[in-house]
């Protein structure tokens, strides 16, 4: 997906690990996916970089969806669909 | 016709029940499971076996440690002070490490002073400590063994290790069964 499109994804579930590095916002990301239904869209706030390459690998291997990612100031935020 | 399409169905169906039991046998050969001999007690690697075992754990990967030797001074608990030691292991006791926050570096030990800078670092940086990653740990489920014959060995008692909601205690052979079920294996 493209940044634009990112920017009006509406999230069911937004999970700020700006906080913690890594592994952190996985540990964040992996506890907060059970919250949400099969379908339904996560938004992580992520300040650390190496979460940018972690979270889609994590997708891959668990069969979650990855959108993509945008950078804000300070942080990324990235996006996935629940399996 | 009828006949022509029974027979590629048998064929197919056999096909299948062939495939089938050639995935079950993989999958008994090579679980989703990290298994780790952790042998070193030095506070760099005790937080690079802790990451990584985090990081496969919140993959879904079933995650096996199994700590001996000098790693079992990161599982001490400092409160808990067991009686009836004799006096080597006494000794011992109070030579080594009395739990994971009086750890030593491997390199930049500086006589304590590396210890205690990589922890203002890590704080600074959002780094988990090592005592919240094994919380982390027993709340993912990550599977902590104690080698007995190191823990004989080095004369610690089991009333001396930290309460760990999935602790247990086997000798070399659990491990390798684990190992050799496992996707991957480490060393450190």
């Amino acid at each position: 997906m493209t940044t634009e499109e990112l920017k009006n994804v509406k999230s069911n579930l937004v999970v700020d690990a700006r906080g913690t590095a890594c592994p952190g916002p996985l540990l964040a990301a992996k506890k907060a996916i059970a919250d949400i239904e099969s379908g339904e869209i996560m938004e992580i706030l992520s300040a650390d970089e190496g979460t940018k390459n972690d979270i889609p690998r994590w997708c891959e291997k668990v069969g979650h969806e990855y959108l993509g990612c945008f950078d804000e100031d300070s942080f990324s935020r990235l996006f996935l669909v629940k399996e | 016709m009828e006949n022509n399409s029974e027979i590629t169905i048998q064929t197919l169906q056999s096909q299948i029940e062939k495939l089938e039991k050639k995935v079950t046998k993989l999958e008994k050969n090579r679980k989703d499971q990290l298994s780790m001999a952790i042998v070193s007690g030095d506070m760099d690697k005790i937080l690079a076996a802790m990451i990584i075992s985090l990081a496969a754990a919140a993959m879904d990967t079933k995650v096996k440690l199994f700590f001996s030797f000098w790693a079992l001074s990161a599982l001490r608990d400092p409160k808990k002070h067991p009686k009836g030691k004799d006096f080597i292991s006494k000794m011992f006791g109070m030579m080594l490490p009395s739990g994971k926050d009086k750890l030593k570096l491997s390199n930049m030990n500086m006589a304590g002073m590396g210890p205690m800078m990589i922890k203002i670092l890590m704080k600074k940086k959002n780094v988990l400590s090592l005592g919240e990653m094994f919380e982390q740990a027993g709340q993912l489920g990550i599977e902590i063994t104690i080698c007995e014959m190191s823990m004989d060995l080095m004369g610690f008692k089991k009333e001396e290790f930290i309460d760990y909601p999935h602790l247990r205690y086997a000798g070399a052979a659990t491990f390798v069964a684990d190992a050799g079920e496992s996707a991957f294996q480490l060393f450190i």
